[in-house]
């Protein structure tokens, strides 16, 4: 199926965005270290990003790389804002763990 | 005038509401007075329909006037609404007549006492409730009456019920009515089962045409039958009305001699055309419970002291006689000594509430005597009616008792078993009652003056410092008796005149002169006497041969003998009523108590608040494994945030695939 | 063919780059890897002819997003190396593997399965790529436009106060962080 065309299949893209994507889940999931964290939501970030633009590119709209110009622009926004969290709690202590935040215990 | 009639019942019910509202202000004794004017004003009206009807022919002479719709549920439909007929307004006439005299009375007798109109507004709200079950048309209404009666009789008798015995009085009289109330209920809903209909003629006329079946109105019959027993305090419901004493005279003469136990028999006698469709075992039952009641009752009255008790005891024998006659067909026999029965025994409760009054709350005869020299009025009126219930001719009592030991007499030939037996046990419970009354009037009025000091103990009525005249006889020395006011002479005088000339009602020679059935005839049926005169002569000469052995016997041992010498007349056994109370003590309360701590203990405690904590119990179980979840970090969350994104795939993907 | 080499390419980088991101235990190793999973997507882009999202995707991403993230780590000395055997958290690892597999598995098959992609009538702006997306972005998306540039703002202002000192005069003691 993939290999049927010159041009390969649009559905290739689809998929390597989904591997790219669960991989980023996997690394959130598995990560301690909020940088790294971060970088993980980066990956998935893209992996939208990257399906947006196939989309875009199967359906022929324009509008799909429109959405991803817009997603580029609040993913920037985010990790300013996030690293700016992350640098106001290193303040207070020398360790950045996940899990020193438990205080919703129940 | 017949359209008038809710006014009979409308005017005691308007002078409860006024003595409720305003009594304690209007106070003693206007408060009294007005009672007794609502009271009187019920009777003139009852006059005034009895005439309208006298004026109607015979076949006319049931009229239904309606008031309202009161009940109306799918097939019940319940009117307020009276039935006006020859028995009702013959009750109704002697229910506010001596009600009348005894409101009278009891302005005299409860002077003093500091509940004074609180009296009056339940002896109106008595009157009231007595109306609506004699004039009502349907079971329902006369239950409201019926219901309203006992718990007027509960609200009287323990009327001072800072004494723990009236208390106590008061709560047996309500419960052991409750078993009689049962089986009118039990017996309203076979009724209703079988007619469809809780109107008399409704219920009548069903039966009449044969709608029930056998079973069905024998055991209704036999239900209304266990209502009546409890009202009128026959065998095995009698022993709330020994204990009712405790309450004050007037409510002893006009609710438990005159009134309300005579419901009892209303409701035997307003039912007949059912009991004549049931088996006829059932006339055999009534029949027999009323003579051996009789019997039994007047065993015991030969050995009390107590001067109410005596004549409590006689009430309960007395009303045998009446369930007697209705066991034989005779509800003629039993309504006249219904009436002749109030005015006697009414009287002598008065006479002994005088006797009381003037004795300054002294209530033993065996501390009385030669009363006849202090208060003369009362003793000759109480004369009347000792003679009256001796059935010593030609006093009324003479002519209704009669005509209840001829029924009997005759009541093989309707079907009832042993009905010669019940005969002589009508012969002998006669002997036994002049025995004990002259007994009574002789330890009372005659003989020696054995009087004690006044006595201030126990049962005496809660008597403000009002009375003046025998406040100097209190210090030292014996109590010195005296005559009663007017307002309390005058209804003895009144009740003494009708117990004499009472009999006149139903005089059995022709048939113009027996006034009593004929009029009756329509509400309650006929009964021919069979019997030649010749042999209703003779029995007439052994009833009273046996009265008078009775009062000769109670002459020989108790006005000619000392009084320490008749010890063997009143055995132990006798003078604590067969010990009935402390069985009846002994079976239910123990066995009630016993039920009520296991249920108490078992499925109180371990069941339901097992249930209960169980619940809670769980609750907490489950809560303190769900809590499990909550980690608190945060990365837990994530992952089951994923593991939910990934949930939500695959379902899509199984929506494809 | 030219394109399946393209595709090739840019998979592989992108994907390796994924796999350097997660399992690095450094984390400028990581970052570094990051802007290589970027170029490949960037470079995916191109294969698309989204031209202007490429160029946009390396100077943002790579160059500004990157930038700032290897800024923080070297700000708050975070060059101590994560311990990446131990999980504190039990369960967390085994779980969050089998649910990124499932993830992987599903997803492909969805995509697979997939028949047709439709539904939404395409509208069709004039010239070049940069011409079109910017005609999409200035006349139909305007307002989220301006929204957006807002939200810098926002963010740029968010961040100055968020990384701001506490003062250092005993008056003030506002906390700031909080934890």
């Amino acid at each position: 199926m993939l290999f049927a065309t010159t041009a390969p299949n649009p559905k290739a893209y689809l998929i390597v965005a989904a591997v790219l994507f669960c991989i980023g889940a996997g690394g959130l999931l598995m990560r301690r270290n909020v940088i790294v964290m971060f970088m993980c939501v980066e990956l998935m970030l893209n992996a939208a990003n990257l399906t947006f633009v196939t989309l875009a590119r199967i359906m022929g709209d324009i509008r799909g790389q429109a959405v991803v110009f817009f997603t580029m622009v609040v993913a920037a926004a985010e990790v300013v804002v996030g690293l700016g969290i992350i640098v106001s709690i290193f303040r207070s202590r020398r360790a950045v763990s996940a899990e020193d935040a438990s205080l919703l215990k129940g | 005038m017949i359209d008038l009639v809710w006014l009979i019942p409308a005017l005691p019910l308007l002078g409860f509401s006024l003595l409720l509202l305003t009594g304690k202000r209007i106070g003693e004794p206007v408060a009294g007075y007005i009672a007794t004017a609502m009271t009187g004003g019920s009777f003139l009206l009852a006059l005034g329909v009895f005439f309208d009807l006298l004026s109607r022919d015979g076949e006319e002479r049931q009229v239904t006037v309606k008031l309202f719709d009161w009940l109306k549920v799918g097939q019940l439909d319940v009117k307020v609404a009276a039935l006006v007929d020859p028995l009702a307004i013959t009750m109704v006439l002697f229910v506010t007549g001596i009600g009348t005299l005894i409101h009278l009375y009891a302005i005299g007798y409860m002077h003093g006492d500091a509940r004074f109109s609180r009296f009056f507004t339940y002896l109106n709200l008595f009157i009231f409730s007595m109306l609506c079950l004699v004039l009502a048309d349907n079971f329902v209404l006369m239950f409201l009456g019926w219901e309203g009666v006992g718990a007027c009789s509960y609200l009287l008798i323990s009327f001072w019920f800072e004494k723990e015995s009236a208390a106590s009085a008061g709560k047996k009289a309500f419960v052991t009515n409750r078993v009689g109330d049962f089986g009118l209920m039990v017996g309203m809903f076979i009724m209703f089962n079988g007619a469809g209909s809780l109107t008399y003629l409704g219920v009548f006329k069903v039966a009449d045409a044969g709608g029930f079946t056998r079973n069905a109105a024998t055991a209704a019959a036999l239900m209304l039958f266990l209502g009546a027993c409890g009202k009128s305090a026959q065998l095995p419901l009698y022993v709330w009305l020994p204990d009712a004493m405790e309450g004050p005279t007037p409510v002893s003469a006009l609710i438990h001699a005159a009134t309300m136990v005579t419901a009892g028999v209303y409701l035997m006698m307003r039912c007949f055309p059912l009991l004549l469709v049931a088996d006829p075992i059932v006339f055999t039952i009534i029949a027999w419970v009323g003579g051996l009641t009789a019997l039994f009752a007047a065993t015991i009255a030969v050995a009390q002291d107590d001067i109410k008790k005596i004549l409590a005891y006689s009430t309960i024998s007395q009303l045998g006689y009446m369930f007697l006659a209705i066991g034989m067909h005779a509800n003629a026999a039993a309504a006249f000594h219904m009436i002749t029965h109030a005015f006697f025994k009414a009287l002598m409760f008065l006479g002994a509430g005088s006797v009381i009054h003037g004795m300054h709350d002294e209530q033993d005869v065996k501390r009385m005597g030669n009363l006849r020299k202090w208060m003369p009025i009362t003793f000759f009126t109480y004369l009347a009616g000792w003679l009256a219930i001796a059935g010593v001719p030609p006093l009324s009592g003479f002519w209704s008792k009669d005509e209840i030991l001829l029924s009997a007499y005759e009541g093989g030939g309707l079907g009832v078993t042993g009905a010669k037996v019940l005969w002589v046990v009508g012969l002998l419970t006669a002997l036994l009652t002049a025995y004990y009354m002259s007994r009574q009037v002789f330890l009372v009025f005659f003989g020696k003056e054995r009087f004690l000091h006044s006595v201030g103990s126990g049962f005496a009525p809660m008597h403000a410092e009002a009375d003046t005249a025998a406040d100097e006889h209190h210090a030292n020395g014996p109590v010195t008796p005296h005559e009663s006011p007017w307002q309390m002479t005058v209804p003895l005088i009144v009740l003494a005149g009708l117990a004499v000339v009472g009999g006149a009602m139903n005089l059995p020679f022709t048939k113009s002169l027996e006034r009593l059935a004929v009029w009756l005839e329509p509400s309650v049926g006929t009964h021919e006497f069979v019997s030649s005169g010749s042999t209703k002569f003779v029995l007439a000469i052994i009833a009273t041969a046996c009265g008078l052995v009775g009062i000769f016997v109670a002459r020989m041992f108790w006005l000619q003998r000392p009084l320490d010498a008749n010890l063997a007349l009143e055995p132990a056994l006798l003078k604590r009523a067969y010990g009935v109370d402390a069985l009846y003590s002994n079976i239910f309360e123990k066995s009630g108590y016993a039920l009520a701590n296991l249920v108490a203990t078992v499925f109180d405690g371990k069941l339901i608040e097992g249930v209960v904590n169980g619940t809670g119990s769980l609750v907490k179980l489950v809560g303190g494994n769900a809590r499990k979840a909550q980690t608190g970090f945060v990365r837990n969350y994530a992952l089951v945030i994923a593991a939910g994104a990934v949930a939500l795939l695959t379902y899509a993907l199984v929506r494809t695939l | 063919m030219g394109e399946w080499v393209v595709f090739g390419i840019g998979s592989l980088l992108t994907l390796l780059g994924g796999l350097g991101v997660v399992s690095s235990r450094h984390p400028v190793h990581a970052a570094l890897f990051l802007v290589q999973t970027l170029f490949g997507v960037a470079v995916l882009f191109v294969a698309q002819e989204a031209h202007f999202l490429a160029a946009v995707q390396v100077i943002v991403y790579a160059g500004a997003v990157v930038v700032i993230f290897l800024f923080v780590i070297m700000l708050i000395g975070v060059d101590k190396t994560e311990d990446i055997a131990f999980e504190p958290l039990r369960g967390q690892r085994p779980v969050a593997a089998i649910v990124a597999l499932l993830g992987v598995v599903e997803l492909i098959a969805l995509i697979s399965l997939q028949k047709g992609f439709g539904g939404v009538s395409p509208k069709v702006y004039e010239g070049t790529n940069v011409e079109q997306v910017s005609t999409a972005v200035f006349t139909d998306y305007l307002f989220a436009f301006e929204i957006t540039s807002v939200l810098l703002v926002i963010a740029v202002i968010g961040a100055v106060v968020l990384a701001r000192r506490p003062s250092l005069s005993s008056t003030s003691r506002t906390t700031l962080t909080g934890v």
